[in-house]
């Protein structure tokens, strides 16, 4: 019971508070600068000062139109989509109690790749909210299919099973994604959902991401409480009054809005919920009321740099962001196999 | 001891896999843009075809099968010693980024090399990219066992590095493909989603050599697989040494894997089912799980070439697609019921 008094009983310390307040500042900031960066750096390098002009001022200069109608929209969901996998990997983390969980690991943006490669194929005619009830859709089938199947085992989910079970069904996910799309000559427009970029990201895109994700941000920080109840066993959970279906349902929920909404815009985006909610940790502590907003705030600082890192590794030429996250992350996967720890 | 029934049982289990193969071939034969009837085939065979269909025949789809007959035996043995070696089910050299080690060699060579991939593809670069595709499986598989070291290999452990090692790899991949054209970006594309591109005879004699050594110690070598199932305790009490017979064995797999890889690009999940199927029919002991397989693995890889080849003619998709849609519903059938 000595972690639990720990974590449960022990008021938030200044110290973990003084912590969070630092990091959230030194996150925005980074964030703040990192977005002004993204939009003064690329093809056509504009001057801050530029930048700030057409932003504030509604001048209509070539310069101040991109910076409108490209850079800024791109900037601004490169944050939400960083933020909102962020969060969404830190409630799995939280729920499973599994250090590596996070949706590309276990195969939920998979599920919604499909979905969206399905519904290209029936050249549904449906819009930017359409695309994004639809990849809800394949991550909830995803969700569900990786928790049956790892749930069957005898001993509970273990932590290497939930990650094996998310690879293969993300395996089979994107293969039958990339079969039905060159079945249907499709493959070209298929191929950014698949390595995931923020290329085509309007403003159109990010008022969908914002309104069905801050929804699942908000309902995240209301349970964040019970995901640190939960997170330190079901035994404990059960102890202390949880009903801990409920608090998995929510959970879940949370997860496919925040993790759907992010596919439709921005295509699969690997490791971001890994790495974020892991540095997070180990900075605050393991109580997911500091987890999660200072998740939020990293997970977005950490995409709009991995952007302009996309940007510019290959110039003129765009490389995908997933493969910059991927690349930041694995280093992140393999240490924490190796240390074998649970999130306890 | 191999008992008289069971030796019956194996042969004619044996006779059946060989029967069915026979019979995809005939039919892959057959199928494709450019049809041709059974008997057609059988006559072109005789020498008495047209042109067009000895050409079809024989320079097109016959290296092809051939290929997918090397690519499908490597693999299937591979994984088979991987399974044993790591005792563990789930391994595979596709999922555990030995392939797309591989692959990753493969790429980075065709970029320093000539630039672009087909077009300046000389003798030189079909010849060595074998050697290429070895050194990089090597590589893949030498990063998977340091991290997965921790005062001795963890089985689960070792699958989850190797899952991380190879989206690192991929990640690599994507990165360097850009740097292609756009159209070679297409085809290596589909190469490393697995496809069996080197279509012609000269590709089939440059890893044949390779294959059927490698192929030919790792049987060889096999007695070593038995003693390993039974512990590495007994193994040394038995007198075999045990950590370098397991390097020795480990080397061929991956190399097998390495050099199926330089033609067929990633296909994984083929070398985790094989040999589970096989140990079904045969068995746990080596010498007659690796030749079965090996006969496994090829019928799968043919079957799934002709969907692949002929599914959305005339373009194909890469038949490491059509292998993954098999084989993932069978991987997590294995884990449900394990």
């Amino acid at each position: 019971m000595d972690e639990i008094s720990q974590v449960y009983h022990q008021k938030l310390t200044s110290r973990r508070v003084i912590m969070t307040i630092s990091l959230l500042i030194v996150g925005l900031i980074l964030l703040v600068f990192g977005i002004g960066l993204s939009i003064s750096l690329g093809a056509k390098d504009i001057s801050f000062s530029t930048v700030m002009n057409s932003i504030f001022t509604g001048k209509h200069a070539l310069d101040s139109q991109i910076v409108r109608d490209v850079r800024l929209p791109r900037a601004v969901a490169a944050a939400l989509v960083g933020a909102f996998l962020a969060v969404s990997g830190a409630v799995m983390q939280g729920m499973t109690r599994n250090p590596i969980a996070e949706p590309s690991v276990l195969g939920i943006t998979q599920g919604a790749t499909l979905t969206i490669s399905i519904a290209f194929a029936m050249q549904a005619k449906i819009g930017g909210a359409g695309l994004m009830f639809i990849a809800f859709i394949g991550a909830s089938l995803s969700g569900l299919l990786v928790y049956f199947l790892s749930s069957r085992s005898k001993n509970g989910v273990d932590p290497a099973k939930l990650a094996l079970a998310g690879t293969a069904l993300g395996t089979l996910f994107i293969s039958v994604a990339v079969a039905i799309a060159m079945y249907h000559n499709l493959s070209q427009q298929l191929s950014f959902w698949i390595v995931g970029g923020l290329t085509t990201a309007k403003w159109e895109g990010v008022q969908l991401l914002f309104f069905a994700g801050i929804w699942g941000v908000i309902a995240a920080i209301i349970l964040s409480p019970s995901i640190t109840i939960l997170s330190l066993g079901e035994e404990v959970a059960i102890g202390l009054g949880k009903k801990t279906n409920t608090v998995r349902i929510m959970g879940i929920i949370i997860v496919i809005l925040l993790s759907g909404s992010s596919v439709a815009v921005a295509g699969n985006i690997a490791f971001v919920g890994l790495i974020v909610p892991q540095i997070v940790r180990s900075l605050v502590g393991p109580d997911y009321r500091l987890i999660i907003p200072c998740s939020f705030v990293l997970g977005a600082t950490l995409l709009v740099f991995s952007d302009i890192i996309a940007r510019m590794i290959n110039q003129p030429y765009e490389t995908p962001v997933g493969s910059i996250t991927a690349l930041l992350g694995v280093p992140f996967f393999l240490y924490l196999v190796r240390k074998g720890a649970r999130v306890s | 001891m191999i008992t008289y029934g069971k030796r019956k049982r194996v042969i004619w289990i044996t006779t059946v896999f060989i029967i069915l193969i026979l019979f995809t071939i005939l039919i892959s034969l057959q199928l494709g843009s450019f049809s041709i009837k059974p008997w057609e085939v059988v006559q072109t065979f005789l020498g008495q075809g047209t042109r067009k269909q000895e050409i079809v025949l024989f320079s097109m789809r016959l290296p092809r099968i051939v290929m997918a007959i090397l690519v499908g035996t490597a693999l299937a043995v591979s994984g088979a010693i991987l399974q044993s070696i790591t005792k563990n089910d789930l391994a595979d050299p596709g999922i555990m980024g030995i392939s797309s080690g591989a692959a990753l060699a493969v790429v980075m060579y065709i970029y320093f090399m000539n630039g672009n991939v087909y077009d300046g593809v000389s003798n030189l670069t079909i010849w060595t990219m074998p050697v290429v595709a070895f050194f990089g499986s090597i590589l893949g598989a030498v990063l998977i066992y340091l991290f997965a070291w921790k005062k001795g290999i963890n089985p689960t452990r070792l699958i989850l590095i190797g899952i991380g090692i190879n989206s690192a790899f991929q990640a690599l991949m994507i990165i360097f493909q850009l740097r292609f054209t756009t159209q070679e970006f297409n085809r290596v594309m589909v190469w490393i989603s697995g496809s069996i591109w080197g279509t012609s005879w000269i590709y089939v004699i440059t890893i044949l050599p390779w294959i059927i050594v490698f192929l030919f110690f790792a049987i060889y070598k096999a007695r070593f697989l038995d003693v390993f199932l039974l512990g590495d305790h007994l193994s040394i009490g038995l007198g075999v040494q045990v950590e370098k017979a397991r390097r020795i064995l480990i080397f061929f797999a991956v190399a097998l894997a390495g050099v199926a890889t330089s033609v067929a690009g990633t296909i994984s999940f083929l070398g985790l089912i094989s040999p589970h199927i096989a140990r079904k029919i045969v068995g746990p002991k080596h010498k007659l799980l690796l030749p079965v397989s090996a006969l496994v693995g090829t019928l799968l890889l043919l079957i799934s070439d002709t969907i692949a080849r002929n599914i959305v003619a005339p373009a194909e998709i890469p038949v490491g697609i059509v292998v993954s849609i098999i084989g993932v519903p069978y991987f997590l059938y294995l884990m449900v019921k394990e």
